[in-house]
């Protein structure tokens, strides 16, 4: 058992990696299907992250409990039995219990199963470490993935169409949607329709690239501030 | 975990075979684990599923014919219908009857445009003892988003007035059959600028079921619950 200071730093590494330095959509552009498809609204966006962070914590979970006894050479077929078996449990308790929601989502939530990003989690980090720190990295890549995709839509809900988290009360019976732009705003239909995830992604990653690039450049600022000083 | 891995006699050098036989009995082991996982999360669900679903069926036939116009199990007095043509539909669909007292009040049934922009419309329809629409709802489309799927009122704009509530009220002979049309093309009907197809293909379809409907008014109404539903 390492120190306790040494494992919360293991944590805040983990949760550093997977909600900026390796996102997956941001870092890794994994997970564009979904992306492209759900993303046209917040609250459609957002339910399929949360569906996808529960997949993830659970598949991460099963996995590393289970890696005693996967054999090496079959290791994928499992992982893909795992990962499969979970999200149809996730699907039919949407289908029980979030219904309105389930129907809007439809294909979506099965199709987790080809969401890559869930397979490289299990495969890179379930598969090597303990039961606890693969089932947080999972919930974190998930939150990561949840963030990116949920301002995705927010931000295609916003030029779209002008309003912000509509259809919330599929998941929150009695919750209004919210009407940011005035109630005349034509919509910008580009938004909505896939192509609108494509700009607004690649202006998201422009984003994040950009304000990477400052903070390194700030680092070197300073870097060389110091030399200049100690000289 | 290990009680369902078989435990082979360690063997100083395995062969090819022992290899595959004893990773084979593994995948079998996770596959049957994973496999009974669904099962029971099956079975748990079942009853919530099939409770919801009825749930979420009564409330779409109640966008169309308010509950209280109607005081029958509607969902127990259904009929199933075969293949009908003129409904657009290709597989057997259920017909609900809403009575009061015995008295027929109105057929609640899906109807299909084939000719979407999109492919299929789905649309649930009220028609009336007399003859009238009560409603129409799109129930599943694949229109454009923003510019056809108006007619889906949960995606309408206008919500004062919404596109497909011009069909309520109406009947084959206000407007006369031959005005069942858009505007565009010489009917009574709007459709908003940009998307005619979805308008048209909706009107279409509204207007064959509700001639098909009138036609076999009295055979459905007095067709014995539960039983399909033949042509006489």
């Amino acid at each position: 058992m390492p120190p306790a200071h040494e494992s919360l730093h293991v944590y805040r590494e983990i949760a550093h990696n997977a909600l900026w330095k390796q996102n997956p959509i941001l870092g890794q552009l994994l997970g564009l299907c979904p992306l492209l498809a759900v993303s046209s609204n917040a609250v459609n966006a957002i339910s399929l992250g949360l569906a996808t962070i529960l997949v993830m914590s659970l598949a991460n979970f099963a996995v590393a409990l289970l890696r005693g006894f996967i054999p090496h050479e079959i290791r994928i077929p499992i992982f893909i039995l795992i990962i499969a078996s979970l999200v149809t449990v996730v699907d039919l308790c949407f289908n029980a219990f979030l219904h309105e929601l389930y129907r809007v989502l439809g294909i979506f939530i099965p199709l987790i199963v080809t969401n890559c990003i869930v397979l490289a989690r299990v495969e890179a980090f379930a598969a090597k470490n303990a039961t606890p720190a693969a089932a947080f990295d999972g919930a974190m890549m998930g939150v990561g993935f949840v963030w990116v995709i949920g301002l995705l839509g927010a931000l295609r809900e916003l030029l779209g169409q002008g309003t912000l988290f509509s259809g919330v009360e599929m998941i929150l019976p009695g919750w209004q949607g919210l009407q940011i732009l005035p109630e005349d705003y034509p919509g910008f239909l580009l938004a909505i329709l896939p192509p609108g995830a494509f700009f607004v992604l690649g202006l998201l990653i422009a984003a994040r690239n950009w304000l990477d690039w400052r903070a390194n450049e700030r680092a070197k600022a300073r870097l060389l501030a110091q030399r200049l000083h100690s000289a | 975990m290990s009680t369902t891995t078989p435990k082979l006699p360690t063997l100083p050098e395995p062969g090819p075979w022992s290899i595959s036989l004893r990773t084979a009995a593994i995948l079998l082991a996770f596959t049957v684990t994973f496999t009974a996982l669904m099962a029971g999360a099956y079975r748990l669900t079942q009853p919530a599923i099939e409770a919801t679903l009825e749930a979420a069926k009564l409330r779409l036939i109640n966008e169309v014919l308010p509950s209280d116009r109607y005081d029958n199990d509607l969902l127990k007095d259904a009929i199933t219908l075969p293949e009908v043509p003129e409904l657009g539909i290709s597989e057997a669909t259920s017909l609900y009857r809403a009575r009061r007292r015995d008295e027929p009040v109105a057929l609640v049934f899906e109807a299909a445009a084939p000719d979407g922009y999109a492919g299929e419309i789905r649309l649930l329809l009220a028609v009336e003892a007399d003859g009238k629409l009560g409603a129409v709802r799109v129930i599943r489309h694949k229109e454009t988003p923003g510019l056809g799927d108006y007619i889906d009122i949960k995606k309408d704009r206008r919500k004062d007035r919404p596109w497909i509530a011009q069909f309520s009220g109406k009947s084959l002979v206000d407007p006369p059959r031959s005005q069942w049309r858009v505007q565009k093309d010489g009917g009574v009907f709007e459709a908003r600028a940009g998307a005619t197809i979805s308008a048209r293909a909706v009107t279409h379809a509204v207007a064959r079921a509700l001639s098909w409907a009138t036609a076999h008014a009295e055979a459905l109404y007095r067709w014995p619950a539960g039983q399909r539903f033949e042509k006489e």
